[in-house]
């Protein structure tokens, strides 16, 4: 009783502090990348809040916080309250299958640095992803607007095409790690990482979550000049925040997965496991940020070929050699 | 490699490898750039002379208000925030007895300064004109009148206008022909 | 009653009580709501019965996948609730038909075990063992079920593609 009883608590404190980290990172990567945009864009971004505007996301939160939380007369509203949690939730969910260090030793028991290593993970993953649509979609229309619902159909055709690519280019990944469990996917890098031996795969994952998250050249979901803000154009206050803190978490998560399929998870020299994911983590989000203040938007028409004509099929040549080299 | 549509199609993809490669070097040497952004309340950007914000009602150069309470820029104005009541002095010359102009309304267009017969009414660069309080942009004639020519500095009505008021009797203003004596212009 | 069985009911009255709203509702994006609700707890259940991989590709394929689709085209194409009887006569008597020989065969189930002790078996299945079943033992099943979807995938494009260049007007042809 006494075990259980520590499990539970040392549990309960890893939720809350991989929780809060995450959050606290979702924060401030906004700031990140205001700061980081506006100098890619020959300007200095935030810089009143504070120090440097340190304190911004505080100011935005508070603003978020206090702002009044419009629910439009014709919307559905049930549907249309629930929505931004299920972006931000999936979101979150999505990393607790993300091994973040080596077991450490507390007290004589084992403490493995995961919150859930199931042997299925990496089909969680995508499960948690695909059921990220939802609240795109059903906010888009829920909010019964033309411009939300023009943004959830563009957000659901766009995620389940790009779903495909993902899944079909971690499966060479699977193939050279033999098991579906990240814990053990990070393992099998101990030596090299796999984006040595699997670069196409790489970029593929890449392309493809980072159209997963929405995120430009991918945001034709929330195309700001044509449609509004697309699916969240009717929300405000808090649960506009709740799609603002999906998205920003979904950089992260997207950066750790990243980290654990390609880059080697937590391994790396001299500093501890966290940090070194932590390294990668936001070493991807600032690649994100860097093309984001790149590449205009794609088109409707693009973004469909890109995804259906050229990733699905290049995922799966590479399916196909990867498995003849494990074979041989 | 001597399929002509094979390098063409390798062709393009590298073209738009280099194109995409040309646009992150340049957002990248962006990065090191240096901002150019103007910092506002610390640095004020000195505005032209003739950008459109706070109005003033502006003097000859003899110091009398050049406002003749024509009522042109009231007319013109599209959102109807300038009024006054016109009166006259004992030597004819008009004037406003007052004048006013509602700040919280006026869209800063330049109607009015187009208007205005006399260069009286005019636009200032000083567009810091925020108040807590709406009441306090009603602005009264007192707080307009300023005491210079603003951005004409010689124009003086009264000189020009042919009305005989302080500044000369009939046929002494500028430009004007001598008062015509009727009694020997007979035929 | 243990934890589990308790957990059992529980997700079966939440599958039984969403499927019924899905069939129930007049607005199609409900019901596809309350229809992935069900899947939701199917995969649970799965879950629950120690079949993690089947819980997970239950919610990818199902929930993740074809329900999304379902949504896509309810949104699309804008369906007014319609406003006539739920169930017409015509449904209604397949349906009386198909839930009577339901209930007789569960009757028979349940009285011929009381014990509730059968020959059933956790389905444990770690992925390697279901992918070498399926894939070793049963790979014809598996080639001529997605040769079936091959050609309803060329079937789709030839139906919705672009009609026949030879029924456009010459002009057109250039393009």
């Amino acid at each position: 009783m006494i075990a259980w009883l520590v499990g539970f608590i040392v549990l309960i404190v890893k939720i809350a502090v991989v929780l809060g980290t995450l959050l606290f990172i979702a924060a401030y990567l906004v700031w990140v990348e205001r700061k980081l945009l506006g100098r890619l864009q020959v300007r200095l971004g935030p810089n009143r809040a504070g120090k440097f505007g340190l304190l911004q996301p505080i100011a935005d939160s508070l603003k978020m916080l206090t702002k009044e939380d419009i629910v439009p007369e014709a919307v559905d509203r049930t549907i249309f309250l629930l929505a931004p949690a299920v972006v931000a939730l999936t979101a979150l969910l999505m990393f607790a299958v993300v091994p973040f260090g080596e077991d450490i030793t507390l007290g004589g028991r084992p403490i493995p640095l995961v919150i859930s290593d199931i042997n299925v993970a990496l089909l969680f993953i995508f499960a948690m992803s695909s059921l990220g649509v939802y609240g795109v979609a059903l906010g888009g229309w829920a909010s019964n607007s033309k411009y939300s619902l023009l943004g959830g159909i563009r957000g659901a055709a766009q995620m389940i095409s790009y779903e495909l690519s993902i899944g079909l280019s971690l499966v060479p990944v699977v193939m050279l790690a033999g098991s579906f469990s990240l814990v053990d996917i990070v393992a099998a890098q101990a030596r090299y990482p796999y984006v040595l031996v699997q670069p196409v795969s790489f970029i593929i994952f890449f392309i493809s979550a980072m159209a997963e998250s929405k995120r430009i050249p991918f945001d034709l979901p929330e195309a700001e000049n044509e449609l509004g803000a697309g699916f969240h154009t009717e929300y405000s206050g808090m649960r506009f925040g709740l799609f603002f803190i999906g998205e920003y978490v979904h950089i992260q998560v997207l950066g750790a997965l990243l980290a654990v399929f390609f880059l080697g998870g937590w391994h790396g020299p001299y500093l501890p496991g966290p940090v070194w994911l932590l390294i990668k983590m936001m070493a991807v989000a600032l690649v994100m940020i860097w093309i984001r203040g790149t590449l205009p938007r794609l088109r409707y028409d693009q973004l469909m070929a890109f995804g259906w004509k050229i990733l699905v099929p290049a995922a799966l040549i590479n399916i196909v050699i990867t498995g003849a080299f494990v074979l041989i | 490699m001597s399929d002509p549509k094979q390098t063409s199609w390798l062709g393009d993809i590298l073209g738009s490898v280099s194109a995409m490669a040309g646009g992150f070097s340049t957002t990248f040497k962006h990065l090191f750039r240096k901002p150019i952004t103007e910092e506002y309340p610390e640095y004020k950007r000195p505005l032209p002379e003739r950008s459109r914000a706070r109005i003033i009602l502006t003097r000859d150069p003899d110091g009398d208000e050049r406002c003749v309470a024509c009522y042109l820029c009231s007319a013109a104005c599209p959102v109807s925030c300038i009024s006054m009541q016109s009166t006259e002095r004992e030597d004819g010359r008009r004037y406003a007895a007052w004048f006013r102009i509602n700040f919280g309304r006026c869209i800063y267009c330049g109607l009015c300064e187009e208007a205005c017969p006399t260069s009286a009414i005019q636009l200032t660069p000083d567009f810091e004109n925020c108040r807590r309080d709406i009441l306090t942009m009603v602005f009264e004639k007192e707080d307009l009148l300023v005491d210079h020519g603003g951005k004409d500095k010689t124009y003086n009505f009264y000189r020009y206008a042919g009305v005989v008021s302080g500044k000369g009797g009939k046929g002494e203003h500028v430009k004007e022909k001598k008062a015509v004596d009727v009694k020997t212009n007979l035929p | 009653m243990t934890l589990y069985s308790i957990l059992f009911y529980i997700l079966a009255a939440v599958i039984l009580a969403s499927t019924a709203m899905a069939i129930t509702r007049r607005d199609m994006v409900h019901a596809v709501i309350y229809l992935v609700v069900s899947f939701f707890g199917s995969a649970l259940l799965f879950y629950l019965l120690g079949a993690p991989l089947l819980a997970a590709l239950e919610i990818i394929i199902y929930a993740g996948a074809i329900m999304v689709l379902f949504l896509f085209i309810v949104m699309m194409i804008r369906i007014r609730p319609s406003a006539g009887r739920l169930l017409s006569r015509v449904q209604l008597l397949p349906a009386i038909v198909m839930s009577g020989l339901y209930v007789v065969v569960g009757a028979f189930m349940v009285t011929g075990d009381t014990a509730g002790r059968g020959d059933f078996q956790p389905a444990v299945a770690a992925p390697e063992t279901l992918g070498q079943y399926v894939f070793q033992q049963h790979w014809v099943t598996v080639e001529i079920a997605s040769l079936l979807l091959l050609v309803a995938l060329v079937g789709a494009m030839i139906i919705g593609g672009k009609s026949p260049p030879e029924s456009h007007p010459p002009v057109e042809e250039k393009s």
